[in-house]
């Protein structure tokens, strides 16, 4: 276990300073330092109620912090609201994944992103080139789909989840940000979802992950923060961590 | 997903997936029926009219028929923006009337036709924006927003007119009316165009995909940055729209502005747009469908009336068919 770092350093792809959040009398965290580095994959762990979720949104820009600097590929206070976020090159996988269940596989992968072709004053979709780009980008990371055409009602949790997952990847983001993203699944689902996110880091795309389950936070992992009670109260690498370790530091029983 | 290795085998089973289910499959799959309940419904009708009153087949009758259908398919497309939306419109036909009497009075003031017909519609898409921008920044529900202009608008139509109809002799809405072109008449080319150009806006354009995805998950719709405001209010703006082109074809129809509300119009809008197989719970649309649940609810009408039946019977026959096709559409998947 290392003392937290307090400087973002060159390599990092978002990183905070002194950043705080409250909600009216409620203390979200105060003065928390974090960084990501470019091509890794770094977990924020802790406690329900320890700040991750809100921490997070505020660096995606959902929430504005009271307090602190945010720095994304080492420019300062980086957008005001999601949508700049997104276009700066930060996806978020939302943890109700953001899939409209009557669209198909291919326009959900494509929504508000979508490919059109001119004619004259009018755009009009181009149906076949999203779904040739759709069946490219799921090949992409090995994502098995009977059809692209298919309506996402019918697909499993696991499935949707990497069609979320694909989706934010496929846009050409830098970081992709993901709220426990696989609470909800299985054991061979939850395989799948990880098996991708190690496809995401070998095609050097950044990854930030929210997550309870600290075996998943270690296989994965690179890099690991620990929040407890608002604050950030340690950093460690993934690969020199124990689970013991990790639940002393979440729980504060170090 | 998948290791690698199988990926040649997967894409191999979804191009077979890709293409269609056998027939007989088809025809077991209630699913189905209830996708294609308003097709089914409409040659069902045209059978059993077809042999209980041959009159029912004939070219004149069916040209009538085509006639008389064009108005509600008209108001059915309007309606299923914005049911596509999750919402509904029940000031649509307030807005027809309120249109038509638009129109008779500029029509009367001597300020010419295509002037009126253009006020008409302005003013009609203008209700529709109102509805929308009430229900989304005042977040109102849509049923209390359309029924306050349901009742505002009908107002407006009778404090304009006094009451009145207005007598509209114009040669360019007579000719709209009893001209034709081809097989048809110009009101049914007028619906025929707007079946065409509301599929492609629904089928092909960005505006369509984001109108079905705000109206079957509109917080994920957001979230991916789709202004979903923006949307609902087009919707209810093109629901406005459509009801001015209803406006024009009844006042070319009936020759005059009546002060009254035609409510089977808006119940049978509501009516097709179910039988047309669109979720009421949004998301989920086609524009086909409505069109030809407004064909069918019209074949019965002209049937039931081609078998003497009395007109009292009508609404009741309507009613147990929307019923009907609302149950067959529980197996819809």
């Amino acid at each position: 276990m290392s003392a937290v770092n307090h400087s973002p350093s060159a390599d990092a792809i978002l990183a905070c300073e002194g950043l705080s959040k409250h909600f009216g009398g409620i203390r979200a965290f105060t003065d928390v330092a974090f960084q990501a580095r470019r091509g890794e994959v770094t977990a924020v762990i802790g406690d329900n109620g320890a700040g991750k979720s809100t921490l997070i949104r505020c660096l995606v820009g959902v929430h504005v912090p009271d307090a602190g600097d945010i720095f994304f590929d080492g420019r300062a206070h980086p957008f005001a609201n999601p949508d700049e976020a997104r276009k700066a090159g930060i996806e978020t996988v939302h943890q109700n994944l953001a899939l409209i269940d009557e669209l198909t596989v291919a326009q959900n992968l494509f929504l508000n992103r979508e490919i059109v072709r001119r004619i004259g004053p009018f755009a009009l979709l181009d149906r076949k080139a999203m779904k040739q780009q759709a069946r490219a980008m799921l090949s992409r990371l090995s994502i098995n789909m009977p059809s692209v055409s298919q309506r996402v009602r019918r697909l499993s949790g696991g499935q949707r989840q990497a069609i979320s997952i694909c989706r934010a990847a496929g846009s050409g983001a830098k970081l992709v940000v993901m709220d426990e993203p696989t609470a909800a699944l299985g054991v061979q689902e939850t395989a799948n979802v990880e098996a991708l996110i190690r496809r995401l880091r070998e095609q050097a795309v950044s990854v930030i992950l929210v997550s309870h389950n600290f075996d998943q936070v270690r296989r994965l992992s690179d890099q690991i923060w620990v929040m407890r009670a608002g604050r950030m109260v340690a950093t460690v690498r993934g690969s020199e961590t124990t689970g013991k370790e990790l639940v002393a530091l979440v729980t504060g029983a170090a | 997903m998948s290791a690698p290795a199988e990926n040649a085998s997967s894409r191999e089973a979804g191009a077979a997936e890709e293409s269609r289910p056998s027939l007989a499959a088809l025809l077991l799959d209630p699913s189905f029926w209830a996708d294609w309940a308003s097709v089914v419904g409409l040659v069902g009708l045209v059978i059993v009219f077809g042999i209980a009153q041959p009159v029912f087949l004939s070219v004149a009758n069916l040209q009538a028929l085509l006639l008389a259908a064009a108005i509600l398919v008209v108001l059915s497309i309007g309606q299923t923006f914005v049911v596509a939306t999750a919402g509904i419109d029940l000031s649509l036909a307030a807005a027809v009337m309120l249109g038509a009497i638009i129109l008779g009075l500029v029509d009367a003031a001597g300020y010419g036709i295509f002037l009126a017909c253009v006020l008409a519609v302005a003013a009609t898409s203008a209700v529709g924006f109102l509805n929308g921008a009430l229900i989304t920044a005042g977040r109102i529900p849509d049923f209390v927003v359309t029924l306050g202009t349901l009742s505002g608008v009908t107002g407006l139509g009778l404090i304009l007119s006094g009451g009145e109809p207005i007598m509209v002799g114009s040669t360019f809405l007579l000719r709209l009316a009893s001209g034709s072109f081809g097989p048809f008449g110009y009101p049914v080319w007028v619906a025929i165009s707007a079946v065409l150009v509301a599929h492609i806006a629904l089928y092909h354009t960005r505006f369509g995909v984001h109108l079905l995805a705000t109206g079957g998950q509109t917080e994920s719709a957001r979230s991916l940055g789709i202004r979903t405001n923006r949307v609902k209010i087009a919707a209810y703006t093109i629901s406005g729209f459509c009801a001015g082109i209803a406006a024009l074809l009844l006042v070319a129809r009936i020759g005059s502005a009546e002060p009254q509300i035609n409510t089977s119009l808006l119940l049978n809008s509501v009516a097709a747009v179910v039988l047309g197989g669109v979720s009421l719970f949004g998301g989920r649309a086609s524009i086909l469908g409505p069109a030809i649940g407004a064909l069918m609810l019209t074949a019965l009408v002209n049937g039931l009336t081609l078998l003497s039946v009395s007109a009292f019977y009508q609404p009741l026959a309507v009613g147990a068919i929307v019923v009907l096709a609302a149950l067959i559409m529980r197996y819809q998947k």
